[in-house]
């Protein structure tokens, strides 16, 4: 199983690297974000990333639909899903390989993103580390959790704008679960609030860093992943 | 041995394939052949499972596409019909992924990849982009993915769509040398191309086997009619009307004159053959034979006569 997923990401990734898209996708996420955090963070004077942690998952709510939205429907569309599935690979594996390529993708954009903690180790003072870390932690599990999204976005259809939009809007769902709490009954208010991604993240994000947290990171994404590959398997019973 | 038992997909309200049962020999070339439409990807693709059938199964030996998928992908080596390949990778790498995904031995992948670059003339395309290759190039690697693992079968869906004549004679070549050695199932909507390759045909119409046999077997089976196209002078269509009284085997299906020559089709059973008493009839009545020609029921008429219904087209 290993074998397999780790062939599947090898594949997705060099697919990624081989095109302009992951280079360009890289470039416009790095100008916006870094645009958008320098231009305030000297004005702040704070030692923190506290504001990079805020305005990544708002970037990512387009850039990881972006970099998703091919994984499975590019595949459906061009026709090569029926000589990828009639491989002896399993639809999980197919499914968990192309989601940890996505993964791994965000992993090299949060990498990139790295200049500012370093920027910030040179200029600032009295700097928490561990709530640092921990930010950064909290922005990759969104990132998983947001790819996991993106992966069942994609297997839903076998059209890639479609698939974007679905993705989008899910994950923006959960992106707005946590800011709009005040609107929501009071008896849903405690449901809403667990199932919003703010919550967890800015447990995270102060350095707490709690099982319940991880849990809930760790249940979207099995669920997300899940669906996505019962919705592969779909194409058998059509 | 591969064995299709009352094998029936539906999608929807649409019957694919309605509960077709056929069996294929070790070391077979089965040609499966039918009007677009017909059934065939349908049902090879649930023997790839990339389709779960509806009701019935196939079995590959011991094993059945139900509860033993994967280890019968192992087996098979697949060609589909609009041969999916990656665009952005480049030949090498495309078989080489393939070899992962097929497990081949690190130690033997060299001399495989090298046997199948060899068998499918792929040598100097094999560093190129699949998106610079022509369309018999592409079918190529095509070829190659699905025999890079050596498979014990085959499974070609149309193989030769879209290739010009030289491309196609190719192809032909390497199925029937790849089938000395493999079970083979070829799919096509064109009787030359299963006539070229197969020892023996399905003919598939509407989710259901119209024929299953050799072509002798099928051709005997087929009690056609043979076409008599005769010219002859001095004669009158008078004349001509009245050998049907004197010889009573043949039907006159057609008669006219044209440029002074009475030209007429007459029919008769493909298991008699009254050319001597159309002779002798010509000769009684002085007629002078320009021309008489022949045509014998071809597969082609056998095919046409399986798959179309009377007066239309064979369309769902």
């Amino acid at each position: 199983m290993k074998n397999n997923i780790l062939m599947i990401y090898k594949k997705e990734m060099s697919a990624f690297f081989n095109g302009p898209v992951a280079y360009i996708t890289l470039v416009v996420f790095l100008s916006i974000g870094g645009w958008l955090f320098t231009s305030t963070f000297f004005l702040r004077q704070q030692s923190d990333l506290r504001q990079l942690f805020d305005l990544i998952p708002l970037l990512f709510i387009f850039f990881i639909p972006a970099i998703s939205m091919s994984l499975v429907a590019k595949e459906k569309q061009t026709g090569t899903m029926e000589f990828l599935v009639t491989l002896p690979v399993s639809d999980t594996e197919i499914v968990l390989g192309k989601f940890f390529s996505a993964l791994a993708l965000i992993g090299v954009f949060l990498l990139f993103t790295l200049v500012h903690f370093f920027t910030l180790l040179i200029v600032g003072n009295n700097i928490d580390i561990g709530a640092l870390l921990s930010g950064y932690m909290g922005l990759f599990l969104v990132g998983a959790v947001y790819a996991s999204i993106g992966t069942f976005g994609s297997a839903s259809t076998n059209n890639q704008i479609v698939a974007f939009i679905v993705s989008l809007l899910i994950i923006f769902i959960f992106f707005i679960m946590g800011k709009v709490l005040m609107l929501i009954p009071p008896g849903l208010g405690a449901i809403v609030q667990y199932l919003s991604i703010d919550y967890h993240l800015n447990n995270i994000s102060r350095g707490v860093i709690d099982t319940r947290n991880l849990i809930y990171f760790g249940s979207v994404i099995v669920f997300f992943l899940t669906l996505s590959v019962r919705f592969l398997e779909m194409r058998k019973w059509r | 041995m591969i064995k299709v038992k009352n094998l029936t997909k539906h999608y929807g309200n649409v019957k694919a394939v309605n509960g077709i049962s056929f069996e294929v020999q070790d070391g077979e070339i089965l040609g499966f052949l039918g009007p677009n439409g017909a059934g065939k990807t349908t049902t090879l693709r649930i023997l790839t499972s990339y389709l779960a059938p509806t009701g019935g199964n196939i079995y590959v030996d011991d094993l059945n596409v139900i509860d033993d998928s994967e280890e019968i992908r192992k087996l098979i080596g697949y060609l589909p019909e609009q041969n999916p390949l990656y665009d952005d990778m480049r030949v090498y790498d495309f078989l080489e992924f393939v070899a992962m995904a097929r497990s081949i031995e690190k130690n033997i992948f060299k001399t495989r990849m090298n046997e199948v670059i060899n068998l499918c003339g792929l040598k100097g395309v094999v560093h190129k982009s699949i998106n610079e290759l022509s369309k018999g190039y592409r079918q190529r690697v095509g070829l190659a993915q699905a025999i890079i693992h050596d498979p014990k079968i085959l499974i070609l869906d149309e193989p030769t769509t879209g290739l010009d004549p030289n491309q196609i004679v190719e192809i032909r070549e390497l199925i029937k040398a790849l089938g000395k050695k493999k079970t083979v199932i070829i799919s096509s909507h064109i009787l030359q191309e299963i006539q070229a390759t197969a020892d023996r045909m399905i003919i598939i119409n509407k989710g259901d086997i119209a024929a299953n046999g050799t072509i002798g077997e099928l051709m005997s089976d087929f009690k056609g009619k043979t076409r008599l196209t005769m010219e002859v002078k001095n004669a009158t269509v008078e004349d001509m009307k009245k050998i049907t009284d004197e010889i009573k085997s043949i039907e006159l299906k057609n008669v006219a004159i044209e440029n002074e020559l009475l030209c007429s089709h007459l029919e008769y059973s493909n298991e008699i053959d009254p050319r001597e008493n159309i002779f002798k009839y010509a000769v009684k009545n002085n007629w002078i034979i320009m021309e008489m020609n022949r045509h014998k029921t071809s597969l082609e008429d056998v095919f046409r006569n399986l798959t179309i219904e009377e007066g239309g087209s064979n369309e769902k």
